[in-house]
């Protein structure tokens, strides 16, 4: 069947289910359809005074009912640092366990290693927001027999309420935690900052182990994962390379086509008419959209403008605006740099917030529903202003769905930058290979050689055209762009598919093919 | 024509392409070895391009190692004849 894109989505997929095609990105909301919350969290009963301390992980792993066919989740505050999910599969493997499915909050190049277990069936499918180099090839190239399933950040909270992903076992490391499991990523020497992305692991996990290497007396402050749902806690000696987890401030870029671009779009902002005080702001941490806070901090302090609040992915650039008053709050599902665990810690408007309060869509309001402008990179966009940010030029899986179209449909105004090609692959294309964010949540796209007002936003066109910017249309772009880099020869694909790509919903808005291998 | 001595250029740089020429003996015709980020996409193109420089130049007894990183046309071309032109000696001043 067809989804409201065009895109052929099967009815069914063998050991995922029942496929339910995109509709429109608020089409499921409008009608107030929604899976019900299938799965509770589950029960326990723990005596006063019991010990939940294990000596190792494989002992609180064997304490933990492993199985055949279990699910083991994972957070990704540790980004490429994370040793934890590689030591458990290893453990896991050891014990024999197979036919895994890893749920994994992302996957990074760190976790490389766990390759030969999707070959040798010790983990049979992968639910995650992002999968990235080997296994990104890999499953590209058909390495798994189910698809993995690609979600968004809010999307897989709604995925962990509704029973899609259920839970067996879940691994949270903590750069600090108590006895009793309390735990937090915002100081210790492994710190992370937010922790926001486990919350709904510990909380509907069957078995959950918080992992540490920096126990701290009791109570372990603050309560980022509360006791009442950890099962076990362990020490151990790291939790990861504190190098790749976080270190020192994240840096504006140097590159001129990404300041140039920057510059643009914050002109585009400055313009659109959501340039206002009391606004509210996300940029991600990316190369030209963090820089696009840079330009945006210029024009507030020029024109006396203070927002409301900053969300999402927090750099110390947005630490640095906070403390300079142009923004009231910070609400940090996940921080990138070392600066912001301090800040998460020390200051009362820097605010951890969970996943489900970030973007799940299935509640009574996620805070990307309050977002006025949102900042947010490309692999590649369209004609129609769909937008893959998982797929690359090559065909394998690179990258992240992330808060990508959970922000896209909470924000009024959707500012996508990129450049018009990197490396002669043009960026803007008549199709996309995957959609991850539906073209009707974009409003505009800035590359350095135009900006495409999305043609559904007239007043936008017109606001930015007054204001006397290059806005060409999206087709006269990509043709242009074409004639500068020549027309890329086609990939070729089987029909066989090797991922699936949910929309925040739930609903399927694309999937992807096995690429031939060449 | 044969290359007289070793050349380069070109660099490793994304959106760039680096060429390197060496002298073979005698007879030896033409040895390529191509590799690129955008070979599946490109490579026809790419092809064409180096041969058509080659042919343009009539050379012949040559090694030429080209790392491309998705350079445009316009460099491609640019980054070859200079190469080739250094290697025969007949580039002058800066472009040596």
């Amino acid at each position: 069947m067809l989804n409201s894109l065009g895109r052929e989505i099967p009815e069914y997929i063998e050991g995922i289910g029942k496929l339910e095609p995109f509709q429109g990105a608020l089409a499921k909301l409008r009608k107030g359809w929604m899976d019900e919350p299938t799965i509770p969290a589950p029960n326990r009963a723990y005596l006063p005074h019991q010990s939940k301390l294990c000596k190792t992980l494989e002992e609180a792993i064997i304490r933990s009912n492993p199985h055949n066919g279990m699910t083991v989740s994972f957070h990704h505050h540790l980004r490429n640092g994370d040793i934890l999910l590689v030591q458990t599969l290893n453990i896991l493997h050891n014990m024999g366990i197979r036919e895994i499915t890893l749920a994994s909050s992302s996957l990074n190049e760190c976790h490389d290693p766990i390759l030969p277990y999707l070959v040798d069936g010790t983990v049979t499918r992968i639910f995650s927001s992002g999968i990235r180099n080997q296994l990104g090839r890999a499953i590209a190239l058909g390495v798994l027999e189910t698809p993995v399933v690609i979600h968004s950040h809010g999307g897989r909270v709604r995925s962990i309420h509704t029973g899609k992903i259920k839970i067996d076992l879940a691994v949270i490391p903590a750069s600090a935690a108590d006895c009793e499991g309390n735990a937090t990523g915002s100081h210790g020497k492994s710190a992370f900052g937010s922790i926001g992305y486990a919350v709904i692991d510990a909380r509907y996990a069957k078995e959950v182990i918080v992992v540490t290497d920096n126990l701290v007396d009791y109570p372990c402050i603050p309560l980022s994962i509360s006791q009442n749902f950890i099962d076990h806690v362990v020490v151990v000696d790291s939790i990861g390379d504190a190098s790749k987890i976080a270190t020192g401030t994240t840096r504006i870029t140097k590159s001129p086509m990404d300041l140039r671009i920057a510059k643009l779009a914050a002109d585009v902002i400055e313009h659109s008419g959501f340039f206002v005080p009391g606004f509210a702001f996300q940029v991600g941490a990316g190369g030209a959209s963090l820089a696009v806070a840079k330009f945006i901090r210029e024009k507030m302090r020029d024109k006396g403008i203070k927002g409301s609040f900053m969300l999402g992915g927090i750099t110390s650039y947005c630490v640095d605006m906070l403390n300079d008053g142009l923004f009231e709050t910070l609400f940090d599902v996940q921080s990138f740099d070392a600066v912001v665990s301090n800040s998460l810690l020390n200051n009362r408007r820097h605010i951890e917030i969970p996943a489900a309060l970030y973007a799940n869509p299935f509640n009574c309001g996620c805070i990307t529903n309050k977002i006025d402008v949102v900042v947010l990179g490309a692999l590649e966009i369209d004609v129609d202003f769909n937008v893959n940010v998982i797929t690359g030029s090559e065909g394998y899986i690179r990258g992240a769905s992330g808060g990508h179209s959970d922000t896209a449909s909470g924000a009024k105004l959707t500012v996508v930058v990129c450049p018009s090609f990197r490396g002669r692959i043009p960026i803007i294309k008549k199709r996309v290979h995957t959609i991850v964010t539906p073209g009707e949540t974009v409003h505009v796209l800035v590359t350095e050689r135009g900006i495409c007002v999305n043609p559904a936003f007239k007043e936008l066109e017109e606001n930015l055209r007054r204001a006397g910017l290059n806005i060409k249309d999206i087709h006269d772009l990509e043709i242009e762009v074409d004639t500068i880099t020549g027309v890329p020869g086609p990939l070729e694909y089987t029909d066989k598919i090797v991922g699936v790509v949910e929309y925040r919903d739930g609903t399927i808005i694309d999937v992807i093919h096995q690429l031939k291998e060449k | 024509m044969k290359p007289k001595i070793a050349a380069q250029s070109g660099t490793f740089e994304s959106s760039d392409v680096i060429f390197l020429i060496e002298p073979l003996p005698d007879n030896s015709g033409r040895k390529l070895e191509i590799s690129s980020t955008v070979m599946q996409q490109f490579g026809a193109s790419f092809n064409r391009i180096v041969l058509e420089m080659l042919d343009s130049y009539e050379m012949t007894d040559i090694h030429l190692i080209a790392k491309d990183k998705g350079a445009l046309e316009p460099t491609i071309k640019a980054r070859l004849e200079t190469a080739i032109k250094r290697s025969l000696e007949q580039q002058e001043g800066t472009l040596k």
